[in-house]
This record gives structure tokens, C-alpha cells and sequence, in this order.
């Protein structure tokens, strides 16, 4: 900088009219340095605020990076992003009444990322339950929460007919309490596998695996209750503990040795918050059962199919639960498995979580596109070349959102969505003729 | 204008009802309940018509009954914004209609109301709803099946529409203060989170008050029976395919189905 | 305490309402058990004529008044309640309708007299009255007598027959003031539902739906297989008043009372409301997932099943 330049007075920034240095001009930029910059001057009230939240505290650690930034896939799709969260509350939004509150899929990519450990997973919920509290939801979420606050599940379904889908199991589903003994393994259904079409072929599926495994099992039926961590993550904690409540009376009622468990959602619940809850015991995500016990299925056909292999956010990053599902589909006699550029702990979201499950109209007026959508691109560039490949899951909330993203996309044809058990299964019959 | 909700918990339909030992009543011990549909539409209604520009205080009344949960369903009603909750009586299993009317009535000697809501029937009324029979102890107008309500601004009237069979619709014109049996309300039941009546459930207030005692219904029953249903129906079974072949052989039958085009 | 039946005849547009036939047929069987008379008491303003098309009582009893023009529940107390006192009937036979609701238990708690509400049916014996009522949305029957052997009886439409209420006859007329008058409550209009799309009490096969459906995307699966048999798609109240078909689809007591030849009720569990305003269809047939539904004790063919299964089998088997 040249030196022949006026000097400035500390007690008042003098701006010049026009500045060139060097032949640049750069005037009304530099004397800023000088000057109080307005950052100091916005209210504090809604950083304090969040910052007092039983799990808002990290969010004033801030820095405002931007290494959250590339990593978020709702930053991906729109103008949400977890640093401009930040920003926001440095700004005095608290959020109550912005729509970026509820687009947050708590996926926990950036919290993976984060030098700072800001992480979305406390601060989120937090803030919604304040939100829930005072009413301030959006109407899609709250009809889910009716549901599971009437019947259990986020459907509403008559909790009566949870076990319904045994009917088309081919195989005997014993019932714990029509059991009358201990079993080994108390399998836990949940929802969207219990009700949805789609998750009742992997449940099926499941029930003849169990089966040819020759374990000793039971499930609750409807003595079992959804797990409601989405209920949690979208801020509805008192909901999240009265179903608690009403599962851990159940698990407390019968003798098993181990939960497994269909859904990453309710391994979650299980494992890390029933705990503070009163009840803990072992808790194994199918994949996680299953591994050790592969070498002992009876493959009788093979696939030939190029599978990728989609992680769950819950059972990945959030849970490190990267190896079990591998170990299985490689197993499976013709599953060639490639994986796609974002995989395991950089696994990209399908949108469905913290929430996202019940507020796809919501959401879809604040992106361009849905998460889902994007991943069965990436799924169809890593496998679909030649229409034989497979998008494979082990979270019962995938097949329905995928397979919908597969139309949506325009890729009917070149990619279908099967859950880990469904192929298991598949190579466990005869082959076809 | 103040309102008062009176409201109650039934038996969870979802459930399987059982008749007890005696014959005469329905086994409590595996029951679960929850709040009467129709007089969620009754606080709803009132919460709308207080939040409407018509102000007040919603004040909701249940009876203290052992059974199920009466200050959940208190606290439930302050979640959705009620502003005072009491709980009246103590009963030890759900009383009739006649009783429990006799015991609303006894409270609201001390409360104070312009219009009172319930839900127009409830699944175990078996002598009766209590929106006419508390009206009548109080020597109140009343109205059942209401369907529509809209206040009048100098709030002495209120204008009801009472449903009938075939969509009809009567209007009336009623003077507070007066009774109405809630059949719908205009928009779904508000959510009450559940994190909120929970905390509701610690701190609220949830006022006592005594009432009840001496009415009784006047009836008695003998028996108490699950009718055997698809006694008069022939079941059909099979997979859906074979399901639909025999609906359709029965439509044809009477020329439906395949038979008709049009 | 008389042996008579007292039957609060209903009525609108000049003509007798269909539940107050079906009652009076009833109270004449009830009469000749208890030893009274069958009366009608019809309450209105200049309605003298309407006693003609009561023929089947024994006694019509005309409360006229300018203050009855139309129903208001607060006038219709005021005027039952003398009488009722003073008549001492075995029993009164009122509708379980929107109207007969505020009369019914206004009566009851005015008179001190028992009430038993949704009967399905009531025979005098030696104990006295029986009334079987409907109780848990038709779950559980109830039989129930009234402790000093008389009382009020509200009935679900549909419980009787009502041709045995309609035959000729040349009953006394008494024609009396009302005792009391209330204007608490006061008319103001009468408002009928604007003509659908479809007129669902004139179509010979309604396909109906419930809760049972679960989701508003599903309609389209039952517009189609109503499609395919040439008939319209119908609702229990649920559907309607969650706005997935207009309300003038909707039967049952607060819908509209429908007859047609075929009736399929898929996903309707048979709340008694809707019982009342499809029991008379020709032929029904009815799929539900909960085998102990009401909706099997009317229906002639049953199917236990999921409808999203039926439906589109039978679909595909009649669209072909």
C-alpha cells in the first residue's frame, strides 16, 4: 500500500471518495478494517436463547467454516445450509418460524465434518421442540404425530393390525406373548416395515431367513409401538418417551436375550436413548445379526445382479455400522457390489430423516430437488448402466422413498430398490425357471 | 363470553372389548381410553369461537374417574389452549349419563358460562346424552347434532345449525345461555403436543370440585353381549384372486359386473 | 300408570317421517302386551291433516300450536312434558334422530323418567319392557328394563319394519293446546344439501368406503372398480368429512339413506349411523380387515380382508 496515503484519525473512520492502489480501485473497501463492523451490533437475544436449550449449546461454537457447506446434502437442493443456520441466530432469527427449521435432516454429515463439533442433532431437536410447544408446526408433521400419539405409528393404522403382515410369510411368526417361554431373539418390526407394503416383503422375507436360520424368535406384535426417534428428532420428545415408555413396559414384560432390530431409527432409540429411559440390553440392527450367521444360510440360487449399497444414516455415520451390511451382500452368491462416490461415513441422504419422512410437501417447496431423487442418480450412474442394478437398503423408510425417486427420475427400468433381506431371501429360493 | 367443555374418556374401540364376570358390563382390566371424539369437536369449537374474535375463557370440566386418565385429559385440553381446567366428582368407574349430568350441573353452580359444549353422544351414553339432560337440570335451551355455530356479536344468541337425515339442515336461533351437542367441528382437533401435556401434566393447576351423588340412570341392565356378527353374512375366503371370482359370480348373477356395459 | 305406548311422531314437508312408522308398528305390538292404547302425538301448527296418515294408532293426539310451526327443542319440551306427566305412559317411543336426541333426553331428566337411547329392540314380557340397545359403536348389545317398569325409549331407524306403522285405521283424534310454551330456541330455516354430481339414493350399485381405505390416493382405486360395475362410489361419514368425497356421497344417518341393489362396504367398520342408511340395500357385501365388525351382521356376503387386496383384483376380474 503506498504510504503517501492520508492517515486515519482512531476515533472516526473517514472513508475516502475514491481510492486506487497500485491502479486498483479500491474504494469503500479498505478503511472498513477501521470501523466497527455491524456483526457487533446484532442482538443477542436468539443465540442466547438457543444457546440456553438443553442441546442448543454447541451452536455458539461456530466459526462459520464453511466446511458443513459441500458436505449438507439439503445445502445441495436449495438455499438452506447448516452455516447459514448459524448465521441466522447471529442475525436474531431464532427460527421458531422459518421454514430452514424444519429442512435439517439430521443426517450428521456436517457434525462429521465439523472442527467446532456443532452438532444438529442436539441443536435441531431442541429448537423444534420449542417450536412443538407452541404449536408451531408444520400440518404434515403434526398428522404423523397424531398418528403415533393414537395408534403408534406415524401412519395411522389400527395398532390392532401391526401384525398383519405375517399372514404372507409362508413361515410360523410366533407371537412373545401367546409364547409363554424366553426366546433368544425378541425381533422388533417397526413401523414402516410392520405397515408399509413395501416393508412387509422385507419383513416377510426376514421371518423366512430367521426361520431357515433356525433362531429363536418372537415379536411383540401389537404390543410393540413405533420408536418414534423421528418423532424426537422433529422436536416431539414428550412423544418419543410416552411410546418409550409403553416399549420398554413390553420388553420388561418377556425374557429375550437380544433385540434386533429392522429399522436404524429405532437401533438408535434403543441403544443410545432407552438408556436414560430405564431400560438397556442388547441391541443388534439385522445387518448386525445376520453377519456373523451368513456362512450358515443355504444359498440356492444365484443373483447376478449390480448392487450398490445405500448406507442409513442412522446405522452409518450416526451408529459406525458400515461393515455388516457389506459383509452380507457380498455373501449373496452373484451380488457384484460397487460402491457409489458417497458411501459410508460421507453417505449421502435420502431425506427421510429427523423428520423428513412427514414433511415431503413442506419440503418440496424449499428445494429443487429431493434428496432421494439425487441419490438414485448417483445410484443409477454407479449401477444402472445396464438395467440389472439394485439400490440396496437396510432401512425399512428406503423402498418407498426410492422407488417413488426412481419414477420421479425417470429410471424405471434401469435400477430397482431392494432391502438387504429381500436379495438374502431371493438367493434362498430355487432358482427360477 | 366464557365457554365451558365438559368431556370424557371411552373405551379405545381400537382395543377388543370383553364383558365381564357378571355379564353386565365391559372387563376394565386390559381397557384402555381415550378422549370421546365428539367432545374433542366441542373444545375445538369453543377454542375456535374464543380465538375468533370472540374472546372469553374456555374452562373444560371432567368427571374424576378412576378409570383411564382424567388429568391427561385435563392437561390435554390446557395443551390445546383451554384456560382453566377442573375435575368434578370422584367416581370410581364411569358413571351414567343421569349421574354425570347431575354432577356437571352441581359445578357449574360456580362457574361462570355463556355457552356450554359437548360432544353430542358418546359411544357408552347407553341412557342418554348429557348435553340435554344437564340443560334441562339447568333449566338451559339445547341443542343436539349441532353442526355449525356462529355467535352473535352483541353475544345474548348464538345461531346453530342442527343435522338430519339425508343432509338436511335445520337453523336455529338459540338465547344464551344455552347447551349445545357438538356433532363436528370445522377443523380437525388441534394437535396436543405431547411433549406439552406432559410438562402440563407436572405444573398446571387442575381445580377439584365436588359434584355428583344421587341421580343414577333408572335403568337396569340384564345382560351385556357382543353381537355375533357375520352370523347372517356368508364369508367368503382366498386370495384375493379367488375373492374377486366369487364377488363377481355373485354380481353377475344379478346382471352386474360383466354383464352390464355402459 | 297406563299400559300405553306413546309414539312423538316426526315429520317434515307434510309427511310423516319413516322412523315414526317404523316405532308406531312396533307400539301397537307393545300396546296389545301392556293392555294400553298405541298413540301418536303430533306436534305442529295446523297439522290436524297429518293425523290421517297415522291410521295405525289407536289414538292420535294433536298438540297445535302457532309456536310448534317447525321442530325447536326447547318448544316441543315445553309442550311434552305436561303431557307426558299427565298421560302416564308404559312408554314413549321417540327416533334416535337429530331432533329426537334433545327430546328424548330433555323428557327424560324433566320427568325423572329412565331412558334407554340406541334400542334396536324392545318387547314387553312379564319383567316388564326390554329394550336391547346398541352400545361401543354397535360392539356390545346391552339389555336393559327401567327400574319403576316405565320409561323412554330412543330407536335406532331401521329396528322395525315400518309398514306395520302404515295401515289404515280411524284412530281417536284429540286435538289440544300446548300447556307451556319456550321460544328459547327459535326456527329459522330449513337447508337442504345442494344437488350432487351423482345422486347416490337413485344408483342400483354403490361402492362405498370407509376409513378402511386409509389413504385419499386410494379413492381412485374405488372409482374404478365403481367404473367397472356401472355404479358410483359412496361414503361412511369419516371420508366425507375429511373432504375426500363430497358430502353428497356420503349415506347413513347424517348422509343420505340409500337402497340400492348392490351395496359393497369396503373398509366401512358399520358404525350403527351408517347401518341406518344402507341396511335396506337389496345385497351386501362387505370387506374388512377386522372379522369382528359390525358391518358382517348386515351384510349378506363378508369377505376378511385388507379392500387395497380386493379391490383391484375385482377390478381387473369385472373390467374385463
Amino acid at each position: 500500500m503506498s504510504r503517501d496515503l492520508p492517515i486515519i484519525k482512531v476515533d472516526q473512520t473517514f472513508e475516502l471518495a475514491q481510492a486506487v492502489v497500485d491502479g486498483v480501485d479500491i474504494s469503500g473497501h479498505w478503511n472498513r478494517m477501521f470501523s466497527d463492523r455491524s456483526v457487533t451490533e446484532y442482538p443477542t437475544e436468539a443465540m442466547d436463547w438457543v444457546t440456553s436449550l438443553d442441546g442448543g449449546e454447541s451452536l455458539r461454537d461456530c466459526y462459520q467454516c464453511g466446511k458443513c457447506v459441500p458436505v449438507c446434502p439439503v445445502n445441495h437442493v436449495g438455499d438452506y445450509g447448516p452455516r447459514k443456520l448459524n448465521a441466522k441466530v447471529l442475525r436474531g432469527n431464532n427460527l421458531l418460524d422459518d421454514p430452514d427449521l424444519w429442512l435439517c435432516t439430521t443426517c450428521g454429515n456436517c457434525y462429521r465434518v465439523c472442527p467446532k463439533e456443532v452438532n444438529p442433532l442436539r441443536i435441531m431437536p431442541a429448537i423444534r421442540e420449542q417450536a412443538v410447544l407452541e404449536g408451531k408446526v408444520p400440518d404434515e408433521l403434526s398428522e404423523a404425530f397424531r398418528n403415533l400419539q393414537k395408534s403408534g405409528n406415524p401412519h395411522g393404522h389400527s395398532p390392532r393390525k401391526r401384525a398383519d403382515w405375517i399372514a404372507g410369510a409362508d413361515v410360523p411368526v410366533p407371537l412373545i406373548s401367546e409364547l409363554g417361554r424366553p426366546v433368544d431373539v425378541l425381533w422388533y418390526v417397526s413401523d414402516y416395515t410392520s405397515y408399509h407394503a413395501r416393508g412387509q416383503d422385507a419383513a416377510r422375507a426376514m421371518a423366512r431367513i430367521l426361520t431357515a436360520l433356525e433362531v429363536d424368535f418372537a415379536i411383540l406384535g401389537n404390543e410393540e409401538r413405533s420408536d418414534a426417534d423421528s418423532a424426537r428428532l422433529a422436536g416431539e420428545t414428550g412423544l418419543f418417551e410416552m411410546l418409550a415408555e409403553k416399549n420398554i413396559e413390553s420388553f420388561r414384560k418377556y425374557e429375550f436375550k437380544r433385540l434386533v432390530v429392522m429399522d436404524p431409527h429405532a437401533y438408535n432409540a434403543f441403544r443410545n436413548f432407552y438408556p436414560k429411559l430405564g431400560w438397556e440390553g442388547e441391541v443388534l440392527h439385522y445387518t448386525q445379526f445376520l453377519a456373523p450367521l451368513i456362512d450358515r444360510i443355504e444359498f440356492r440360487s444365484r443373483v447376478e445382479l449390480d448392487v450398490t449399497y445405500h448406507d442409513p444414516c442412522y446405522l452409518g455415520r450416526n451408529n459406525d455400522e458400515f461393515d455388516a451390511p457389506r459383509r452380507l451382500l457380498e455373501a449373496i452368491p452373484g451380488v457384484r457390489l460397487t460402491e457409489m462416490p458417497h458411501n459410508k461415513a460421507n453417505g449421502y441422504c435420502c431425506g427421510g430423516g429427523g423428520g423428513g419422512m412427514w414433511l415431503d410437501g413442506f419440503v418440496a417447496d424449499h428445494v429443487s430437488e429431493r434428496l432421494s431423487e439425487r441419490r438414485v442418480r448417483e445410484a443409477v450412474a454407479t449401477v444402472g448402466a445396464d438395467g440389472t442394478g439394485v439400490l440396496s437398503v437396510a432401512c425399512p423408510y428406503e423402498p418407498s422413498r426410492f422407488e417413488d425417486a426412481v419414477k420421479s427420475t425417470g429410471n424405471d427400468g434401469r435400477i430397482v430398490v431392494r432391502d438387504i433381506v429381500e436379495l438374502i431371501d431371493q438367493a434362498m429360493q430355487p432358482p427360477a425357471h | 363470553m366464557d365457554y365451558v367443555v365438559l368431556l370424557k374418556q371411552v373405551p379405545d374401540l381400537a382395543e377388543e372389548l370383553e364383558i365381564d364376570a357378571d355379564g353386565t358390563g365391559l372387563d376394565r382390566e386390559w381397557l384402555s381410553f381415550v378422549a370421546s371424539e365428539w367432545d374433542e369437536y366441542a373444545l375445538e369449537e369453543a377454542l375456535l369461537l374464543r380465538d375468533q374474535g370472540h374472546g372469553g375463557t374456555v374452562t373444560c370440566l371432567a368427571l374424576g374417574v378412576e378409570t383411564g386418565d382424567v388429568d391427561e385429559l385435563l392437561a390435554t385440553c390446557l395443551a390445546r389452549g383451554a384456560d382453566r381446567v377442573i375435575k368434578v366428582g370422584s367416581f370410581e368407574a364411569p358413571p351414567d349419563s343421569h349421574t354425570a349430568a347431575a354432577a356437571f350441573a352441581d359445578a357449574l353452580a360456580h362457574v361462570h358460562y355463556d355457552l356450554i359444549l359437548t360432544g353430542v353422544q358418546a359411544i357408552d351414553d347407553l341412557d342418554g346424552q348429557v348435553g340435554p339432560l344437564l340443560a334441562t337440570r339447568l333449566d338451559l335451551p339445547h341443542v343436539s347434532v349441532v353442526t355449525h355455530i356462529a355467535l352473535a356479536h352483541h353475544h345474548t344468541t348464538v345461531t346453530v345449525h342442527q343435522e338430519y337425515a339425508g343432509g338436511i339442515v335445520a337453523e336455529f336461533e338459540a338465547t344464551l345461555p344455552a347447551v349445545l351437542g357438538v356433532q363436528t367441528s370445522r377443523e380437525t382437533p388441534r394437535y396436543a403436543p405431547v411433549s406439552r401435556i406432559r410438562q402440563l401434566m407436572k405444573t398446571a393447576t387442575i381445580e377439584a370440585m365436588a359434584g355428583g351423588g344421587g341421580a343414577g340412570s333408572g335403568l337396569v341392565i340384564e345382560a351385556m353381549a357382543i353381537p355375533e356378527t357375520g352370523s347372517t353374512a356368508e364369508m367368503i375366503s382366498g386370495n384375493p384372486q379367488a375373492i374377486a371370482e366369487r364377488i363377481a359370480a355373485i354380481l353377475s348373477e344379478r346382471g352386474i359386473g360383466t354383464a352390464v356395459a355402459r | 300408570m297406563s299400559g300405553d305406548i306413546v309414539v312423538i311422531a316426526e315429520h317434515r314437508d307434510g309427511a310423516i317421517l319413516d322412523p315414526t312408522y317404523e316405532l308406531l308398528g312396533r307400539a301397537r305390538s307393545l300396546a296389545a302386551a301392556s293392555g294400553g292404547e298405541a298413540i301418536a302425538v303430533l306436534l305442529g301448527s295446523g297439522v290436524a291433516g297429518l293425523a290421517g296418515s297415522l291410521g295405525a294408532a289407536a289414538r292420535v293426539i294433536v298438540v297445535d300450536g302457532p309456536g310448534l310451526a317447525s321442530f325447536s327443542p326447547t318448544a316441543y319440551q315445553a309442550a311434552l312434558v305436561p303431557l307426558v306427566r299427565e298421560r302416564e305412559p308404559a312408554l314413549v317411543l321417540i327416533a334416535n334422530s337429530g331432533s329426537g336426541m334433545d327430546v328424548a333426553a330433555g323428557l327424560s331428566a324433566a320427568l325423572d323418567l329412565p331412558l334407554a337411547a340406541y334400542a334396536i329392540d324392545l318387547t314387553i314380557d312379564a319383567g316388564g319392557p326390554l329394550a336391547t340397545c346398541q352400545l361401543y359403536a354397535g360392539k356390545i348389545q346391552a339389555k336393559v328394563r327401567f327400574a319403576g317398569g316405565r320409561g323412554i325409549v330412543t330407536a335406532v331407524a331401521g329396528s322395525f319394519p315400518a309398514e306395520a306403522g302404515m295401515g289404515p285405521g280411524s284412530p281417536v283424534i284429540e286435538t289440544v293446546a300446548p300447556a307451556a310454551t319456550d321460544d328459547r330456541i327459535r326456527f329459522v330455516d330449513l337447508l337442504r344439501p345442494e344437488a350432487g354430481d351423482v345422486d347416490i339414493t337413485r344408483e342400483s350399485v354403490l361402492v362405498s368406503v370407509g376409513r378402511g381405505i386409509g389413504e385419499q390416493e386410494n379413492i381412485e382405486l374405488v372409482e374404478a372398480l365403481a367404473a367397472a360395475l356401472g355404479g358410483a362410489v359412496s361414503s361412511s361419514r369419516p371420508i366425507a368429512d375429511l373432504g375426500w368425497l363430497p358430502r353428497t356421497r356420503q349415506g347413513g344417518k347424517s348422509g343420505l339413506k340409500v337402497k340400492p341393489r348392490v351395496y359393497l362396504a369396503l373398509g366401512i367398520s358399520g358404525a350403527p349411523e351408517h347401518l341406518e342408511g344402507m341396511r335396506g340395500a337389496e345385497l351386501i357385501i362387505a370387506v374388512n380387515s377386522d372379522a369382528r365388525a359390525p358391518i358382517f351382521s348386515v351384510a349378506h356376503y363378508g369377505v376378511v380382508a385388507d379392500l387395497l387386496d380386493v379391490v383391484p383384483a375385482l377390478t381387473a376380474r369385472v373390467g374385463g
